[in-house]
């Protein structure tokens, strides 16, 4: 129904207006108000608080892509997380590499925990990681060939519902386990941190982190554009359709395996280059990432904002975090409980997440999703 | 029967008279080693030189050589006479002196003792005493005399450990003093340990018959230190042909039983463990199978049951006599079950009804419950781990083929999990309301149509899931801490068991939790515990893909509707 004449009304004045300004406060009033406002005014944003909103857009960045796949797809992956946290292995390496001989060892050849381990000579899985440009294509290749395998062996045989979420759980706690492990190569149990600089510039400099917030919104933002272009063309309205009934999308005639592996595969990219922005910013990863605890909670993100609306995503990501952020400094005990019953009350209350309940308060329709069917 | 007090007594006259009453006990021990020894090897004649000769070894340790003190040690040590242990002991604690006229006593806080005696001696100066010196030498032969004389002391324990230790140095000197050992004797579990140091002994020394005899009853043990020696002892290029090929004989006798052993181990160790997957992932495939929603709180179910069997600990141990500590768990298990079903019933009426057919959406719901569940009991209890102790008649355990333990925790476990099974099996099978439940895992509006309420069937359903993951707790509780993440240790197992064992069918379970749980135990050796659960992880993912509903789907149109 609302399928039909969709299409123009997506790239709209309105919608540009919108972006744009967005933009422009975190791209453009951000930086002002960090850099040229005196510090002691009360709309300065001191140096501290540039990585922690950096963290959130790359939780943006994270829920997004999950939204991408569930939202319009119907698959709720239980191991986003695992796709994310690859990614910020890859960047983790990259960036041990960059320390050379100033660590704790001073071993030119080898980062401190393998040295630590006795090991003799770099891993091969190590080579190449001097290299930024290798790195950045590894963040996007490895979460991108897991996400292609897996989901070509679990569509293909037509796994669906709580057995895909449970087989992604699975894959993500298989993944912490191994990471876990020393013999691994990835840092066991500490992860990987002490990073010093990323292409020359200092990780500690104000400057530099600024310059990664930046990034992080330019990369947020290209995300959202290219996921509203996909959920706009011919292919994600399949994937709507998909979604609703998916054996009558392939009655059809529809590759609905194809259509599934295409989605899934980007978002897990995605997800990829959210936890490579992730790592420079928090300047550390560790196998804990990986935990099926964390992959769930990128679900109520995404179901807080409003799954299928994309910029729900974003917004739901970034008000739960805050609340995080706040309440485990307040109340550290209190948190469970405030999450424990966002699960709840979302999933029973508002199963449109808040921007739904915003455009149904205006009665404008979500303009991207089709409301959420009754059955899945 | 005993004429070596009297002779003691002869020796040194002066205290005879005490000396019977005092040290009785270790006197009867010492007499009936050397009875048995008489019976044994028809050396009467060294018994009352035995007496003497204790005397004067000891006599000998105030001599001025070290080389004459170590001779004295050593002929301690093989004399086998339980009071060489106090002198050895107060030697090498720098507590043996030797008084101006040459005695040798025991000092202690009151009065020195005499050590062979056992009198306190009073007619003493206080000055002119000297302690008796020891070298570092002299300390190693001390601790090996000592090591040879607690197989005659009195803490069985230390004798068990004195006849493994002669195990693991197996030496020709060893055997009078080993058979004098078995004679002593009385429990048979410690002398069957000496029996085998004996033999592993006598494979060193020993005439070819009592060799091969020796190696023909070494054939018979599991213990792979007897497996070490034997391998050494057939690699000597001294040894006898015939002698070597019975060392092969008994090594390829050993190598099976130890074979068969890690095998009834691994398979022991891996039904217990696929019993505890199997409690605590049949609720699971119950509400699953019968409501298609996974419960993510199933495992905070678990965990809520362990707690209630902590609460009953604590009540026993607060109110009821102590005498009745024992029966606490009797009483926890339907106070689990009831407790945590409660809990089930409350969150199915509260939060479950209103996702119905919205199974990604409860999985959601259900994880938040778990949360808020998992920090009310860390706000009430704390976060610490909580001791649940297992009731006398559960701990301990017994040894059925030799080399590995069947612990009574476990075994309990294994039958309580058969019995959950046999009875849920029963209800879904004979009662009523079994048969609305498998009508409604079958085919929902079909059942209601038919005038089965299926609000109601859900409630119970889920109520008596969640009774039975109380239930499991209880039996975790049992082996394991009970902490408020316990739930979470368990909840990804039981999924991968019911995904692979499939819905809505006991037997599915059964199979799934089973061959988890053994598979597991059998990878563990080899890839080490976290790479075999990786290798199971990615199994059960690629199994999927074969069989995506479980290796017991359910067929037809009812299996499509469920999707």
């Amino acid at each position: 129904m609302s399928l039909l004449g969709q299409g123009k009304s997506v790239w709209g004045p309105g919608f540009w207006a919108g972006f744009v300004a967005c933009v422009v406060v975190l791209a453009v009033v951000v930086p002002i108000l960090n850099l040229w406002v005196p510090p002691n005014s009360a709309v300065a944003i001191p140096d501290y608080l540039v990585p922690l909103l950096g963290k959130y857009l790359c939780y943006a960045l994270l829920a997004l892509s999950l939204d991408l796949i569930w939202g319009y797809a119907g698959i709720l992956s239980l191991g986003h997380g695992a796709f994310f946290a690859l990614g910020g292995y890859c960047m983790g390496m990259y960036l041990m590499r960059q320390i050379g001989t100033r660590g704790v060892y001073g071993n030119p050849l080898l980062p401190d925990f393998m040295v630590f381990l006795n090991w003799q000579e770099l891993p091969w899985f190590w080579w190449g990681f001097d290299y930024f440009a290798w790195a950045v294509a590894m963040v996007a290749l490895v979460p991108g060939l897991l996400a292609l395998v897996f989901g070509w062996l679990a569509f293909r045989s037509r796994v669906t519902g709580v057995y895909l979420s449970i087989i992604t759980q699975a894959m993500t706690y298989a993944l912490m386990l191994a990471f876990f492990r020393n013999d691994m190569g990835f840092g066991g149990n500490n992860g990987m941190t002490d990073y010093k600089d990323i292409l020359g510039w200092d990780l500690h400099q104000p400057n530099t982190r600024l310059g990664l917030y930046l990034v992080s919104v330019a990369a947020l933002g290209a995300g959202y554009l290219l996921c509203r272009f996909i959920t706009a063309s011919k292919l994600g309205r399949v994937l709507l359709a998909l979604r609703d009934a998916e054996s009558r999308v392939r009655f059809l005639g529809y590759s609905v395996t194809n259509a599934k592996l295409f989605v899934f595969t980007l978002s897990a990219v995605l997800a990829g280059i959210a936890g490579a922005l992730y790592v420079p910013q928090v300047g550390i990863i560790n196998p804990s990432e990986f935990s099926p605890g964390n992959s769930i909670e990128i679900a109520i993100w995404v179901s807080v904002g409003g799954r299928g609306t994309l910029s729900g995503a974003i917004v739901g990501a970034v008000l739960v975090n805050l609340a995080k952020t706040w309440l485990t400094g307040a109340a550290p005990e209190t948190w469970l409980f405030v999450l424990g019953a966002l699960f709840v009350v979302t999933t029973l209350v508002i199963p449109h997440g808040i921007v739904g309940l915003l455009s149904r308060a205006r009665w404008v329709r979500p303009r991207a999703a089709a409301p959420l069917p009754a059955g899945e | 029967m005993s004429p070596s007090p009297a002779i003691a007594g002869a020796m040194v006259p002066s205290r005879a008279p005490r000396e019977r009453v005092l040290s009785t006990a270790k006197r009867v021990r010492v007499d009936a080693a050397g009875l048995a020894a008489m019976l044994f090897f028809l050396l009467a004649a060294a018994l009352p030189a035995r007496a003497d000769e204790f005397a004067a070894l000891v006599s000998a340790l105030a001599a001025d050589g070290f080389a004459e003190k170590q001779q004295a040690v050593v002929g301690l040590g093989k004399l086998g006479d339980g009071r060489a242990v106090a002198v050895l002991t107060a030697l090498k604690d720098g507590r043996l002196i030797m008084a101006p006229d040459g005695r040798v006593l025991i000092a202690a806080p009151v009065k020195p003792i005499d050590p062979v005696t056992g009198d306190e001696v009073s007619d003493l100066a206080a000055d002119g005493l000297e302690r008796i010196r020891v070298n570092n030498r002299l300390r190693v032969a001390i601790e090996g005399a000592l090591g040879e004389l607690t197989l005659f002391g009195a803490d069985p324990d230390a004798r068990l450990a004195a006849a493994q230790d002669a195990l693991r140095h197996p030496s020709a000197d060893q055997v009078p003093l080993l058979e004098r050992a078995i004679a002593a004797e009385k429990s048979p579990g410690i002398r069957a340990a000496m029996e085998q140091s004996l033999s592993a002994a006598r494979v060193l020394s020993g005439n070819k018959e009592e060799r091969l005899a020796a190696l023909r009853t070494l054939g018979a043990t599991t213990d792979p230190q007897i497996k070490n020696l034997l391998d050494q002892f057939r690699a000597d290029p001294d040894t006898d042909p015939e002698l070597r090929k019975a060392a092969d004989t008994a090594l390829s006798s050993i190598e099976n039983r130890l074979w068969l052993v890690g095998l009834a181990a691994h398979l022991f160790q891996g039904i217990s463990l696929g019993s505890v997957l199997l409690l605590a992932a049949i609720g699971l495939a119950i509400t699953f199978g019968v409501m298609g929603v996974i419960n993510m709180a199933h495992g905070e179910m678990i965990m809520l049951g362990a707690y209630a069997a902590y609460v009953c600990q604590q009540f026993f141990r607060a109110f009821l006599p102590p005498g009745w500590i024992d029966a606490y768990l009797v009483v926890a298990v339907p106070v689990a079950f009831l407790f945590a079903g409660a809990v089930g019933v409350a969150l199915e009426r509260s939060v479950i009804r209103f996702l119905y057919g919205r199974p990604l959406e409860t999985l959601l719901a259900t994880w938040g419950v778990s949360l808020i569940l998992q920090q009310a009991v860390r706000s009430i209890f704390g976060s610490p781990n909580k001791e649940v102790s297992n009731p006398s008649w559960m701990t301990g355990g017994f040894d059925p083929i030799g080399g590995f333990t069947v612990t009574w925790n476990r075994l309990v476990i294994i039958l309580f999990c058969f019995i959950v099974l046999g009875v849920l099996a029963l209800i879904l099978n004979r009662t009523n309301f079994g048969l609305q439940m498998r009508a409604v895992t079958q085919n929902r509006p079909m059942a209601s149509v038919m005038g089965i309420r299926t609000a109601r069937v859900d409630a119970l359903t889920f109520g008596l899931g969640s009774g039975i993951a109380g239930m499991a707790g209880v039996a975790l509780s049992q082996i394991g801490n009970v902490s408020p993440n316990l739930g979470t240790i368990y909840i990804v197992d039981s999924f991968l068991v019911v995904v692979f064992g499939g819905v809505g069918n006991l037997m599915g379970t059964l199979v799934g939790a089973l061959s988890l749980g053994i598979v597991n135990k059998f990878l563990e050796p080899v890839a080490g515990a976290i790479l075999g659960k990786i290798v199971i992880l990615v199994a059960i993912i690629l199994f999927i893909q074969r069989r995506p509903r479980g290796l017991f789907a359910l067929k037809g149109r009812t299996a499509e509707a469920e999707a």
